[in-house]
């Protein structure tokens, strides 16, 4: 039998299938787009499967056209995380608009959460607006934040502030890379007081498209002086613990 | 049959506004209060009638953030912008404001609706502590018991004080054995009901009516005639809102968990179980006013040790899984005890508290509905 998990998010949709064992057979993912679930109906049907479920911000929807049931993106992904780290406890996501820390007990269920979404610091749409105004490839940004010798520290946490006080500082000549770096770091700082509220020790499994960053992965296991572990692929986390839920599940 | 009680109760509802117009045409007078810590009795013991005015609509919060900060509780812009805007029927009844020093926000407001109203503020104490902080109250009550004198030409002798006690004890006995109907497993009338029960009931001017519809209602639940109504029957998880009072209009968390497959079983707040209490029959009316209510444990006292010790008898006999601790965005003192309530909830019971902060906006609500599914997730 398949079981699929498709994740439906503000940026992007995935969408993953285990067998019978838990492996993967197949991952899709395409943009969310201005119709989720005209992509999210393309998608599915390029896959077989038996029994699927849906997470992520635009489950509902999915669950009403296609009467499936749903998880929160929260159980999925404690769930996804443990299936390449079984004795994850901590779990950070930055998705294109929304954050969370999760925090698990030692039988992989959520303990406690903290999410930002309403606020668009310290998620991919800060990091893709930042990058755009300097000028960067988002795929580059944290490569070129890397290459800073110093940083220039940001001191606005909204993104509308912070995008003119970029702007300002270029306009002063400033170095894109060490704007970068400030960026960089403050976008990793208001993650760390958010994993503190929930977990103040062990490994962190980060997960979600900003995970992929290299400088935040750096900066990150620096500043909280705990390992980071970034699964090879962080996107489908949330698809895949999805599908290992309808597998126990359905 | 949940239909035929609710358009019974609006009946009473409509009635009210009549009862209220015909009361002040016969010289009685309106005192509007804000507060559980401010005591009815006395109102009622001059032949006022005590209405509250604590404001769970959205509506009126852009009037009043013409001249409060946009930064405050909703309930604080709520109850002053139905002030400014005249779009409150009961305020505009009202006579007399009784005020209280709850929390920086309120007794900030109240010195601008003095503008448009009489408004006394009592001036609650910091604390329970009985050496320092109830003489205080004590005067403070004796002053309002002045001021209902010299604003209804009543003079209030003690069988007046008393009579109040006994009915108002009885109003809040027959809100208590409706709440407690909820104990039973499955329980028998849903969170969302009861709220707007309790709600509604506060309003009327007729208290023995009142009292008789909520024992009627009681009655009824018992039988479980509301069971088929009632969401999952009844026997979804059940889930105790703490925190902040939440009305008509303030509800929407209790909506929520509801749609998300749970129930709201019990609240632990000043619209349900905080007005659970009854004043001492046996002493002196004045001393046993004072010290119930400044009894009342609310989160402007420090310590509030009280509301610990309702939640831990609360969660056992109502059998609850779950608990949601809800604060009004600006409400520093909820929001700030949420973390010792959760903490104390995980260490005498094995779930955590959910701690959601919002506002009376609707524009919240898929990250709420996401927070509670993975809270009930959890449980």
């Amino acid at each position: 039998m398949k079981f699929a998990g498709i994740d439906i998010g503000s940026r992007t949709i995935e969408l993953v299938v285990v067998d019978d064992q838990g492996e993967i057979t197949d991952s899709l993912q395409t943009d969310t787009g201005f119709d989720p679930m005209t992509n999210a109906k393309q998608l599915v049907s390029k896959i077989g499967y038996d029994h699927i479920i849906a997470t992520g911000y635009g489950r509902n929807l999915f669950e009403i056209s296609f009467d499936t049931p749903t998880v929160t993106e929260i159980k999925a992904h404690a769930k996804g995380a443990r299936k390449y780290f079984p004795d994850a406890k901590t779990i950070l996501d930055i998705g294109g608009q929304d954050s969370k820390a999760i925090s698990m007990l030692d039988d992989g269920r959520v303990r406690q959460f903290e999410m930002n979404d309403r606020c668009a610091a310290g998620t991919g749409k800060f990091m893709e607006i930042m990058a755009k105004t300097l000028g960067f490839d988002i795929e580059n940004f944290g490569k070129e934040a890397l290459l800073a010798e110093d940083k220039l520290c940001i001191s606005s946490m909204c993104t509308v502030f912070a995008e003119s006080e970029v702007t300002s500082l270029i306009a002063k000549g400033h170095n894109p890379q060490e704007i970068a770096l400030g960026l960089h770091t403050s976008v990793m700082s208001r993650m760390v007081g958010m994993i503190n509220r929930v977990s103040r020790h062990g490994a962190i499994v980060f997960t979600g498209g900003v995970a992929k960053n290299r400088c935040i992965q750096k900066l990150l296991a620096e500043k909280s002086g705990r390992e980071v572990i970034v699964p090879e692929d962080p996107q489908l986390i949330g698809a895949l613990g999805a599908a290992l839920l309808a597998r126990e599940t359905l | 049959m949940t239909t035929e009680i609710l358009n019974t109760l609006q009946q009473i509802t409509d009635q009210n506004l009549v009862d209220i117009e015909q009361a002040k045409a016969e010289g009685r007078s309106v005192v509007g209060f804000y507060c559980v810590y401010s005591p009815t009795e006395i109102a009622v013991a001059a032949g006022a009638i005590p209405l509250p005015l604590c404001g769970t609509r959205n509506d009126p919060i852009a009037s009043a953030e013409e001249v409060l900060p946009r930064n405050l509780c909703p309930l604080i812009k709520s109850s002053y912008g139905f002030a400014v805007s005249d779009t409150c029927a009961f305020f505009r009844s009202a006579d007399l404001i009784i005020g209280d020093t709850t929390c920086d926000g309120k007794k900030k407001m109240f010195e601008l609706l003095a503008r448009h109203k009489t408004t006394h503020v009592l001036q609650l104490p910091q604390n329970q502590d009985t050496e320092l902080s109830l003489p205080l109250w004590h005067t403070e009550l004796y002053r309002f018991k002045d001021l209902m004198e010299t604003q209804t030409g009543a003079t209030i002798k003690e069988e007046n004080l008393r009579a109040a006690i006994l009915l108002m004890n009885r109003e809040r006995q027959a809100k208590k054995a409706l709440m407690d109907v909820n104990m039973s497993n499955p329980m028998l009338l849903s969170g969302s009901k009861l709220l707007e029960i309790l709600f509604k009931i506060g309003f009327l001017a007729d208290k023995e009516k009142g009292i008789s519809f909520i024992e009627a209602v009681t009655a009824a639940a018992k039988t479980g005639v509301f069971q088929q109504e009632v969401p999952q029957q009844g026997k979804g998880k059940r889930i105790l809102l703490t925190g902040v009072p939440v009305g008509l209009g303030s509800d929407k968390v209790i909506k929520i968990v509801e749609q998300c497959g749970a129930n709201v079983v019990a609240f632990e707040n000043c619209t349900g179980y905080k007005q659970a209490f009854s004043v001492d029959e046996n002493k002196s009316p004045m001393t046993a006013l004072a010290e119930q209510y400044l009894s009342t444990p609310c989160s402007v006292m420090s310590p509030n040790t009280g509301r610990f010790d309702l939640l831990k008898e609360m969660i056992r006999d109502f059998s609850v899984d779950g608990v949601i601790d809800l604060t009004w965005q600006a409400c520093h003192t909820y929001n700030v005890e949420a973390y010792q309530i959760d903490e104390m909830i995980q260490s005498n019971f094995s779930f955590p508290t959910l701690h959601l902060e919002t506002d009376y906006a609707e524009s919240d609500t898929e990250q709420l509905r996401v927070r509670i599914e993975a809270y009930l997730e959890m449980l």
